[in-house]
């Protein structure tokens, strides 16, 4: 492991704990129903302010937690052209298969647009509400991220928390390594389609 | 010190549970049902199974002397549930809320309850004779959120609550004909219906998640998100309270503190265990954890060989197992209570989690 990822993933790791205590919330808005508010963004006072952590501008995690769900987004590294088209390649392979993974979200996050706090909120609900904007439009930020999760607490209830974090520490550390795989892959495999292809006109 | 008693009642979610005053039932809200466990010789076993909700069930109570149960859920009823020679029978109340019921306690004094919702009210209920009927009295204003927490002053009229807009509040819930009046202290003296008489917010507006009053009623403890306990002291009505002390902690926040005595609240949550708290109107601080760790008998004496290292590798793809948590509780504690007390100390308390377990802990 590198000298700088390590501080990185324990960062992540750190706050990814604090940030998945999450208890059973219905929704204030709607009746009977029980939604992630993270996704719902109905009631201000029960989200928290949204956390990135950037290990280079590249690479960085969004982490948005709220009283009942948590979303968290990754930014993977991408060096050239393409590991670019790589990692598109595979994050919507997994995202095909969201279900089979759970706390998957289908679609990764794009940077959130500016809510414009309604005149009729408190002044705190809109200073809280200014700070998240505020706080999801860091520069750099306008490309999004390439892979999405939404925890919620139905999943902390039916899985390991310690475990549940484990996991996307471990998806983190994963995907670096098989995305550079691929890429020497691809290299070798267009290595030898040049070469062969070019063998009749030698 | 005792081993505590465990319970591991079933896999799923317990969001509350409430034992009788003879400790030999044990109410608990799993998914949309309240059930009932008996107690044989040293263990629960399933007595009945309490199926009027049709969402899931946030909170039960069962009152002491009447031996009443009362159960809140999502659904947005709350149901009390009569003893009978051939079960319990329930009784619907009137809560007149739109939202998810989400916290139900009985006063001591038994006559009402009172129900947080995420309608912005709390509900006060209270058995109106000529009707036959459960009716409710709302506590509004200046609720602004959900309802988390609610828990009663010793003398039945006081209730203090704690709600996700960062507030924890104290009301009074003086209903004419049911209460008498209260005498006169600190947190106020003419006490009509929905005063206010303490409204406290959490440093760093995170949502409280529960309140309790100290066994005397003359102070007020509440846990919030940001992981910190804090105590109020009100020194009289009208007044700025006599001392707010803030304890933050390093650790992860608390879903439920209860009052040992005066000098000493019990807090546990998502650590998935019990901290103590010692403190007065000086001040208060962290003692440390009501369980003792290294427990003989926790994977500690696993044999440690290269066949039993391989062996793990091979089945789990790990050397180690870290999948058990050191503690007894494998999730979140959600809620603490009095088991047993002796001379205005608790010697016992009963906690449960989201692992499924009940345990009982001396102190």
């Amino acid at each position: 492991m590198s000298q700088s990822l390590r501080p990185y993933l324990q960062a992540v790791r750190s706050s990814l704990t604090a940030a998945l205590c999450l208890s059973n919330f219905a929704s204030q808005t709607a009746e009977r129903h029980n939604v992630p508010e993270i996704e719902a963004e109905t009631s201000p006072e029960v989200l928290l302010t949204p956390l990135t952590i950037a290990r280079n501008e590249n690479e960085r995690v969004l982490i948005e937690p709220s009283i009942n769900s948590v979303r968290i987004s990754i930014k993977i590294k991408q060096a050239d052209e393409i590991e670019n088209i790589l990692v598109h390649k595979f994050t919507r392979f997994l995202n095909q298969r969201a279900e089979a993974f759970f706390i998957l979200r289908r679609k990764p996050m794009k940077v959130r647009e500016c809510l414009f706090p309604s005149v009729s909120e408190s002044p705190i609900v809109a200073l809280a509400q200014w700070w998240r904007t505020a706080g999801a439009q860091e520069p750099g930020g306008e490309e999004g991220y390439d892979i999405s999760f939404l925890i919620t607490n139905f999943h902390t209830e039916e899985m390991l928390k310690h475990k549940l974090v484990d996991f996307i520490i471990q998806f983190m550390e994963e995907v670096d390594k098989e995305i550079s795989e691929m890429k020497l892959f691809l290299n070798a495999r267009a290595r030898f389609v040049a070469e062969s292809f070019l063998t009749p006109f030698d | 010190m005792a081993s505590p008693e465990v319970h591991h009642l079933f896999h799923h979610p317990i969001a509350d549970h409430s034992f009788s005053a003879d400790r030999k039932t044990l109410a608990v809200a799993k998914d949309s049902n309240v059930e009932i466990y008996g107690k044989v010789a040293n263990s629960f076993k399933l007595k009945a199974q309490l199926k009027d909700h049709d969402k899931t069930v946030t909170s039960v109570d069962i009152a002491p002397k009447s031996g009443r149960i009362v159960s809140c859920s999502q659904d947005r009823n709350a149901i009390v549930w009569e003893p009978s020679p051939e079960g319990y029978k329930p009784a619907l109340v009137l809560l007149r809320v739109n939202r998810a019921a989400t916290f139900v306690r009985w006063s001591p004094s038994e006559t009402k309850f009172a129900v947080g919702s995420g309608d912005r009210v709390i509900a006060i209920c209270y058995f109106e004779e000529e009707n036959d009927w459960w009716v409710s009295k709302h506590l509004k204003k200046p609720i602004r959120s959900t309802i988390t927490t609610v828990a009663w002053h010793p003398n039945s009229v006081l209730l203090a609550a704690g709600s996700a807009d960062a507030h924890a509040r104290v009301f009074s819930s003086f209903i004419k004909g049911v209460d008498s009046r209260p005498p006169p202290g600190v947190w106020g003296e003419r006490l009509p219906f929905n005063t206010v008489c303490g409204e406290y917010l959490n440093n760093s507006a995170g949502w409280i998640h529960a309140v309790s009053f100290s066994p005397s009623g003359d102070a007020l403890a509440f846990a919030a998100h940001d992981s910190s306990v804090t105590v109020v002291y009100p020194s009289g009505p009208d007044q700025a309270p006599k001392a707010i002390l803030a304890v933050s902690t390093q650790l992860l926040p608390f879903m439920s503190l209860i009052w040992s005595n005066e000098s000493e609240i019990i807090a546990a949550g998502y650590d998935c265990e019990a901290f103590k708290f010692h403190g007065s109107e000086a001040g208060w601080g962290l003692v440390g954890t009501v369980e003792a760790k290294g427990r003989p008998g926790l994977g500690d004496a696993r044999e440690e060989s290269a066949l039993n290292m391989f062996k793990q590798m091979d089945l789990k793809g790990k050397v180690k197992d870290d999948t058990q948590l050191k503690t007894v509780h494998q999730n979140t504690i959600s809620t603490i209570r009095e088991y047993e007390s002796s001379g205005g100390n608790v010697t016992k308390f009963s906690s449960s989690g989201v692992d499924g377990r009940v345990v009982i802990w001396s102190l």
